[in-house]
C-alpha cells in the first residue's frame, strides 16, 4: 500500500447473470492527482465507479481508502467517507437557489438559517473561483456553473476523492477551462480527481495518470506525459474480439458512379452538431467512426431529423428535398436504427411483429393497416431470414434479449426497402456470432445497391463492411479515409492528431 | 468572451417569487377594481376580514393543498374531508356527550386519519395520488352522508359561544347608514387563518422539511441523490394536507354552525384554483406559501365582484374555469420562456425595468 | 385457440370481479338472471345494468383512448357531455316539431360540440403540455355553468315520443333502445379500430413516445385525436342520457361519472400511466361497476354508502396492482420457486433491478 495512495483497488471483480462486467481490475489515485479513467462502451468504467461508491457490491477484490479497506454499501455512505461523485445528469434541483443547492440534505439542522448558508456559500463559491450568487435560482446559471455548484458542494462535504462522471460533454470551450481551473485548485488542496471522459484533448490536458479499460479487463494505467496519443488510442480500440475470419470486403464503387444517393451541405441540429457537409453513394458502405462522445450518433440524427435540423440543406438523389421530420426522411427512402436501443429502438410493451411492421405501417399512412394475414406475413420472413429468436411473433418485444432486439429493428427497417440506411450501433450489446450475421448483411444490402452508413466503436467492425471512413473527433469530423489508406493504424493516426 | 452567468445583475427572482409577484399584483389591481367601482361595500375594512372569515375553511385548505402541489402531488379529497369533518362534529356535539375540544380533537383525528392513508399508499406503495384521493374522496364523501343525511344545527352551548365570538377592534370601523359607529369585528376563523398562513409559510420557508418539499418537486431524482427521505417527506405532505382539512372543517362549523351534506363541496378544485392563481406550480417545485391566501381571495373577490355587478352565481363558476384556464396558459408560457432563459416581454423599452436594459446591455457587449 | 386464450388472459381481472359480483349476487337471491317481459320488451337485471351502464361504457371507451395516448384521464367528461346534450336539447327545442330528422341533426350539432370541447382539452394537453388531468380541470370548473346558460337558465324538458322511445324502448323492439345504441357505437368504435392504425399508433404513443418519433409518428397529433374522440363520445354519451332523463339538469347529469370511467379503465386492466390498452377491457370493467353498484344496492347497501364501499373496492384493486406490491410479489415468488427447484436460496436478482430498486442510484445511460 502506498502512502500517497488516497484510493487503492486490487482484482475487483463484478459479474452480473451472462455478463463480466469487471475482472480483476486494478486502479489506484493517489492524493492532489487528477487521473483520467477511460475505456468504450461496455468497457466497464461506470461499474468501476459504482463499485467504489457503493451501488454495486464487488465479487472479489480490496478498496482500500487512505490505508484502510473499506466496504461501502450505499452511496450515502460513501459520501460520508468523502468520496463525492459529480454525475453526467447534474444532480441538483434547479428550483432552488444556489445556496439551498449547497447545503439541501446535508446535517441534522431544523431549520435553515438563510444568511448563514448565504455567507458560507459566498465564501466557498469565491474560494473556488465560480461565478455564482448564493441567492440566484440554479436554473439561471448556465449549465457549466451547475456543474461547478455540484464540485463545490462535493468539496464543501469534506471529499477527498472526487468523480467526475463526463463533466465537459455539455460545456463550451470557455467553461471547460473554467472548469479545470477549479479542478486544478482541487488538486492543489490535495483531493484526488477520477475523472471519465471521452474527449482525447482534454485528457491530456489536464490528466496526470490515465487508466484503460477495455471489455472489463484493465489494459494499463500510464502518465499522461508519456503515453503518445496514438497509443492510448489504439490501446482504448484494441485488438480484435476472437477469432473473426477475413470477410470479402467490397471494392469501392467506381468513383462518381454518378449523382450520390444522399448529399448534405453545412448540415447542423440543435443536439451540437458542427455544420457539416456528407455524401454517399448508391451501393456504398460508409461509416462515421471515433471514440464514444465524438458526435457520430448525433451526425446521423441530423441526417435522419432525429434532432431538430437547424441548418443546412439535403439533396436526395440530387433533388433538392424538405427533411424536418423522420417521417420526412422515411419517405425519401432512409431508415435509421438508433443508438438507445431501449430508449428510441423499440417500443418494450408491444410485440414482435407490430414492432417490425412498424416503420413501414407509418409510411403506409394511418387509414390503411395491414390486415392480420399480412403482418404476420412480414414478421415471419424476417423472424427466418434474421434468424428472430422469439417464442411467437406476439410476444412482448422487451422479453427478447438484447441481440435479438436489435434484430427486430433491423427487420424492421429492412421491411421498409430503405435506399439509405443508417446503423448506429447496431452491433453493441451483441454476441460475436450475431455481429458477424450483421456484417454480412451490410455487405449484402450495399451489393443490391442500397447505401449504407455503419457506426460503431469497433473499429475492425467499420474497416471490415465500409469503403469509406468518416472520422470524428470532439464533435468535428477530423478526416476521411477510403482506399489503400482504409487500416486501423490510419484511423487512430487521425484521431490523435486530428484537430490540430 | 461569453459571459459564464447568464444571471442579472441584480438578483434573479427565483420562479416561486415571480409568479408569487405576479398573482399579488394581480390581487391588489382586483381589490383597487373592487374598492372603485364598489367602494359602498368594499372600501370597508369589515369586508376585508369577512373575506378571510367567511372563506377561512378555503384558505386553509388551499394551504394544504399547495404544500402537496409543490411536493409535485395532489389531493383531491380534502373538500370531502372538510365536510365530513363537519357533520361528524355536528353529530358529536348535538348528541349530548361532545365537548368542544371533544370535537376538535374529533376533527383532527378525522383529517389525520385520512392524511396517513393516502400518505402511506402514495409515498410507500408508490400508487398515483389522483386514484388514491380520488377514493378518498369517494370514502369521505359516503361515510358523511352515512352519519347524517340531513343539516345539523348545533345548538350547544359552548359551541354557540365559540361560534359567537368575536374579537372587536374599537379604533376601527365603520359608520352604517344610521350613523351609528360599528366597531370591526374579526371572527375566529380569520384568526385561525393568519395563524395557519404565517406558520405554514414559515414552515416552507425555513424548515428543513419545507425545504426538502421543494426540492422533491423541483427533480425528485436529484432530491433522493441529495440526501433526502423523499419518500418520507411526501407521506408527511399528505399528512399535513389531511391535518389541515381537519382543521378547515372545525373551522367551517364554527362558522356557519351547522353540519350539512353539502358542506366545502367542490372546495378541492376551488383550492387547486386558488393555489394555482397564487403562483403554485403544477408540476412541483415552485410556490410561495403566501400566494395561497392571495389566489383564494383573488378567486373571491372577482365572484363578489361579479355578484355585486348583479350577475348569476351561476357565471361564478364560468369565471372560475377561465381564471384557471389564463392561469395554466399563463404559467406554462412564462416558465417555457425563463426556461429557454430568453425572457423577453414585448414591451416598448420606455416601459421595461432599468434592471432589464442593463442586461440587454451586458449581453450585447458580451 | 391460443391466440384466443392470448387474447382473453389479459381480461382476466375485470371478469374475475364480474363473476365475483354475479356470484354474490346469486347468493342473495338465485332468480338473479330471470327476464320478464312488459309490453313486449326485455326487462330483468341483466338488462336493466346494460340500460343503466350505456354512458359510461361509452365515455369508459373515450377514456380508455385518452389514457392510453396522453398517459393521463380527462376528468371533464361528464361535463362535457353536459354541455353537448344542452346543445342538442337546445337545437330540438328551437326547431319546432320534434321529427327524426331534427333530433339526428340536434344529435350531429351536440357531436359537433363535442369536438370543439376535444380541441380545447387537446391543445391544451399536446400543445402546451398540461398533464392531462389538470388541463380537464378547467373545463370541469366552469363547464356546467356553460351548460346552464346554453339551457337558458332553466331546466328543459325534453317531451316528445322520439325522446321517449331513444330513451326507453321503440313499440316492437324487445330491447331497450339505450342499449342498441350502445351496441352499435362499440361496433363502430370497433371498425374504427379494425380499420386504421389507431390501436398501433396510440400504444406506441403512450408506451414511448420518442421511438414513435423516430418512426415518423407525431405524437401530439395522435394525442390530440384521442381528444377528438373523447369529445364524440361525451356527445354520444350525453345524447342517451338526455334522452333517458326527459329533461336536461345541468347541475347533476351525469355528475361524477369521470370517477366511475377512470375506475373502468383500471378494472378494465388498462395502466393508467398509457401504453397498450383493451376497449374489451374498459367496456367490460364499466358493466362490473354497474354491477357492483347495483349489487350494493341489492345487499341494501344505503345508497349514499356505496360511495365508501367503491372506495375501499378502488383501494384494493390499486394496492394488488401497484408496482411496489408486484415486486413483492414476484420476488416472493421467485425465491419460492428457487427454494422449491434447486434447494437453495437465489442470489440477489439481476442488477438492473436492484439498480432500480435503490433509491441512491443516479439513472443515467451506461457509459
Amino acid at each position: 500500500m502506498r502512502s500517497e495512495n488516497v484510493l487503492e483497488m486490487e482484482g475487483i471483480c463484478k459479474a452480473f447473470p451472462g455478463v463480466r462486467a469487471l475482472h480483476n481490475v486494478d486502479f489506484a489515485l493517489r492524493k492532489g492527482e487528477i487521473h483520467a479513467l477511460m475505456g468504450e462502451n461496455g468497457a466497464g468504467k461506470s461499474t468501476l465507479i459504482k463499485v467504489i461508491t457503493g451501488v454495486y457490491e464487488k465479487d472479489a477484490g480490496r478498496i482500500a481508502l487512505n490505508g484502510r479497506p473499506i466496504h461501502f454499501r450505499s452511496p450515502k455512505e460513501a459520501q460520508n467517507g468523502g468520496i463525492g461523485t459529480v454525475y453526467q445528469e447534474i444532480a441538483l434541483c434547479p428550483n432552488l437557489t444556489v445556496a439551498e443547492n449547497m447545503f439541501v440534505g446535508r446535517g441534522r439542522y431544523a431549520f435553515v438559517q438563510w444568511k448563514r448558508i448565504n455567507e458560507k456559500t459566498t465564501r466557498l463559491l469565491s474560494s473556488l473561483g465560480i461565478p455564482a450568487r448564493p441567492t440566484q435560482q440554479l436554473s439561471s446559471c448556465s449549465l457549466a456553473v451547475q456543474q461547478m455548484i455540484a464540485i463545490a458542494r462535493a468539496v464543501d462535504m469534506d471529499c477527498r476523492i472526487l468523480i467526475l462522471d463526463e463533466p465537459t460533454s455539455s460545456l463550451a470551450e470557455d467553461e471547460v477551462r473554467k472548469l479545470f481551473e477549479l479542478m486544478r485548485e482541487l488538486k492543489s488542496r490535495g483531493v484526488g480527481i477520477i475523472f471519465i471522459t471521452h474527449f482525447i484533448e482534454q485528457v491530456y490536458e489536464i490528466s496526470d495518470r490515465i487508466t484503460v479499460l477495455r471489455n472489463g479487463e484493465l489494459i494499463g494505467e500510464y502518465e499522461a506525459s508519456s503515453l503518445p496519443q496514438i497509443e492510448l488510442v489504439s490501446k482504448m480500440m484494441g485488438k480484435a474480439l476472437g477469432d473473426v475470419a477475413k470477410m470479402r470486403k467490397l471494392e469501392p464503387l467506381a468513383p462518381d458512379s454518378g449523382v450520390p444517393v444522399f448529399e448534405a451541405t453545412a448540415l447542423s441540429s440543435d443536439a451540437g452538431v458542427r455544420p457539416f457537409n456528407f455524401t454517399i453513394q448508391k451501393g456504398e458502405v460508409n461509416g462515421f467512426t471515433g471514440l464514444l462522445g465524438s458526435g457520430r450518433s448525433e451526425s446521423a440524427r441530423a441526417i435522419f431529423a432525429a434532432d431538430k435540423v437547424t441548418g443546412g440543406e439535403v439533396k436526395m438523389n440530387g433533388r433538392r428535398v424538405k427533411i424536418s421530420t423522420p417521417l420526412h426522411a422515411m419517405k425519401q427512402g432512409i431508415g435509421y436504427l438508433p443508438e438507445d436501443r431501449k430508449g428510441d429502438g423499440i417500443i418494450a410493451e408491444l410485440s414482435v411483429r407490430d414492432n417490425i411492421i412498424l416503420a413501414l405501417q407509418v409510411m403506409k399512412g394511418f387509414l390503411r393497416p395491414f390486415s392480420r394475414k399480412q403482418a404476420e406475413g412480414f414478421s415471419d420472413q424476417y423472424i427466418q431470414s434474421l434468424n428472430i429468436k422469439t417464442p411467437s411473433t406476439n410476444t412482448p418485444v422487451r422479453s427478447l434479449s438484447g441481440g435479438n432486439q436489435q434484430k427486430v429493428i433491423l427487420a424492421r427497417w429492412l421491411l421498409t426497402h430503405p435506399e439509405y440506411l443508417i446503423l448506429d450501433e447496431p452491433t453493441r450489446g451483441i454476441d460475436v456470432g450475431t455481429k458477424v450475421e450483421i456484417q454480412k448483411l451490410v455487405l449484402k444490402l450495399a451489393e443490391d445497391g442500397v447505401s449504407v452508413t455503419f457506426i460503431s466503436s469497433e473499429i475492425e467492425e467499420m474497416l471490415r463492411t465500409c469503403s469509406r471512413l468518416i472520422v470524428m473527433k470532439d464533435r468535428e469530423i477530423v478526416g476521411e479515409l477510403s482506399g489503400m489508406n482504409l487500416t486501423e493504424q490510419d484511423v487512430m493516426h487521425v484521431i490523435a492528431q486530428g484537430g490540430e | 468572451m461569453r459571459s459564464l452567468n447568464a444571471a442579472k445583475p441584480k438578483d434573479a427572482l427565483s420562479n416561486s417569487n415571480l409568479l408569487f409577484l405576479i398573482a399579488a399584483v394581480i390581487f391588489v389591481l382586483m381589490y383597487g377594481f373592487a374598492v372603485l367601482r364598489y367602494p359602498g361595500s368594499f372600501l370597508q375594512f369589515q369586508t376585508f376580514f369577512d373575506l378571510f372569515s367567511l372563506n377561512a375553511p378555503l384558505i386553509i385548505l388551499t394551504l394544504g393543498m399547495s404544500i402537496v402541489m409543490i411536493g409535485g402531488g395532489i389531493d383531491i379529497s380534502i373538500g370531502a374531508v372538510t365536510g365530513l369533518v363537519t357533520m361528524a362534529c355536528a353529530v358529536l356535539l348535538e348528541s349530548g356527550m361532545g365537548s368542544v375540544w371533544g370535537a376538535i380533537l374529533l376533527a383532527l383525528g378525522i383529517g389525520i386519519a385520512f392524511g396517513l392513508l393516502q400518505g402511506c399508499l402514495i409515498a410507500y406503495l408508490e400508487i398515483q395520488p389522483f386514484i388514491i384521493t380520488l377514493a378518498g374522496l369517494f370514502l369521505a364523501s359516503g361515510l358523511l352522508t352515512t352519519i347524517h343525511k340531513d343539516p345539523i344545527n348545533v345548538t350547544m352551548a359552548d359551541f354557540v359561544s365559540l361560534r359567537d365570538f368575536k374579537i372587536v377592534i374599537p379604533w376601527l370601523g365603520t359608520e352604517n347608514r344610521l350613523g351609528n359607529f360599528i366597531p370591526c369585528e374579526i371572527k375566529p376563523g380569520a384568526v385561525v387563518v393568519v395563524v395557519l398562513v404565517v406558520l405554514l409559510a414559515a414552515l416552507m420557508k425555513w424548515s428543513r422539511f419545507g425545504r426538502n418539499v421543494y426540492a422533491i418537486g423541483g427533480n425528485s431524482q436529484s432530491a433522493m441523490m441529495l440526501g433526502i427521505n423523499v419518500k418520507r417527506t411526501i407521506f408527511y405532505t399528505y399528512l399535513l394536507s389531511g391535518l389541515l382539512a381537519g382543521i378547515a372543517g372545525f373551522v367551517f362549523i364554527m362558522t356557519t354552525g351547522a353540519g350539512n351534506v353539502g358542506n366545502a363541496a367542490g372546495f378541492e378544485l376551488k383550492a387547486i384554483a386558488a393555489s394555482i392563481i397564487g403562483g403554485t406550480l403544477l408540476n412541483g417545485g415552485v410556490g410561495n406559501l403566501l400566494g395561497s391566501p392571495i389566489g383564494a381571495l383573488t378567486l373571491l373577490i372577482i365572484n363578489e365582484l361579479i355578484r355585486a355587478a348583479g350577475v348569476q352565481s351561476n357565471f361564478q363558476a364560468i369565471v372560475s374555469g377561465l381564471l384557471l384556464y389564463l392561469f395554466i396558459v399563463l404559467q406554462s408560457v412564462v416558465m417555457s420562456l425563463r426556461g429557454r432563459r430568453k425572457f423577453r416581454i414585448a414591451l416598448p423599452p420606455w416601459l421595461q425595468p432599468p434592471w432589464l436594459q442593463g442586461k440587454k446591455k451586458a449581453e450585447n457587449q458580451g | 385457440m391460443r391466440r384466443l386464450k392470448a387474447q382473453v388472459s389479459h381480461l382476466f381481472l375485470p371478469l374475475s370481479v364480474l363473476v365475483l359480483l354475479i356470484v354474490i349476487n346469486l347468493i342473495k337471491g338465485a332468480d338473479y338472471f330471470s327476464i320478464t317481459v312488459v309490453n313486449g320488451a326485455l326487462y330483468g337485471n341483466i338488462p336493466n345494468i346494460l340500460f343503466g351502464a350505456s354512458e359510461l361504457v361509452i365515455l369508459s371507451i373515450g377514456m380508455t383512448l385518452v389514457t392510453a395516448s396522453s398517459q393521463g384521464q380527462d376528468i371533464s367528461v361528464g361535463v362535457a357531455a353536459t354541455i353537448t346534450s344542452s346543445v342538442f336539447v337546445l337545437f330540438v327545442l328551437n326547431a319546432g316539431n320534434a321529427t327524426l330528422l331534427t333530433i339526428v341533426a340536434g344529435f350531429l350539432v351536440s357531436c359537433v360540440a363535442g369536438l370543439v370541447i376535444g380541441v380545447f382539452n387537446g391543445t391544451l394537453v399536446s400543445v402546451f403540455k398540461v398533464q392531462p388531468m389538470v388541463a380537464t380541470l378547467i373545463l370541469f370548473t366552469g363547464g356546467r355553468s356553460i351548460a346552464f346558460m346554453i339551457d337558458g337558465k332553466l331546466s328543459p324538458i325534453l317531451a316528445n315520443d322520439i325522446s321517449n322511445q331513444i330513451g326507453t324502448v321503440i313499440p316492437g323492439v324487445p330491447i331497450q333502445t339505450p342499449i342498441i345504441l350502445t351496441a352499435v357505437f362499440i361496433a363502430l368504435v370497433a371498425v374504427l379500430l379494425k380499420t386504421t392504425n389507431l390501436r398501433l399508433y396510440t400504444e406506441s404513443v403512450g408506451i414511448n413516445p420518442s421511438a414513435a418519433r423516430l418512426n415518423g409518428i407525431d405524437p401530439k397529433k395522435i394525442i390530440f385525436l384521442t381528444f377528438l374522440i373523447m369529445g364524440v363520445c361525451t356527445a354520444v354519451a350525453g345524447f342517451i342520457a338526455v334522452n333517458k332523463a326527459g329533461r336536461h339538469d345541468s347541475v347533476n347529469l351525469l355528475k361524477l361519472i369521470m370517477m366511475d370511467a377512470i375506475l373502468a379503465v383500471a378494472i378494465g386492466g388498462n395502466a393508467l400511466s398509457g401504453g397498450k390498452f383493451s376497449i374489451t377491457g374498459s367496456i367490460i370493467g364499466a358493466y362490473t361497476i354497474e354491477v357492483l353498484n347495483r349489487t350494493l344496492l341489492r345487499l341494501e347497501v344505503e345508497t349514499e354508502t356505496i360511495k365508501a364501499f367503491k372506495a375501499v373496492f378502488i383501494i384494493i384493486l390499486m394496492v394488488v396492482a401497484s408496482p411496489v406490491v408486484g415486486d413483492f410479489a414476484a420476488k416472493a415468488l421467485r425465491w419460492v420457486r428457487f427454494r422449491v427447484d434447486s434447494g437453495t436460496v437465489p442470489e440477489t436478482g439481476a442488477p438492473e433491478a436492484a439498480a432500480a430498486s435503490d433509491p441512491d442510484t443516479p439513472a443515467k445511460k451506461e457509459v
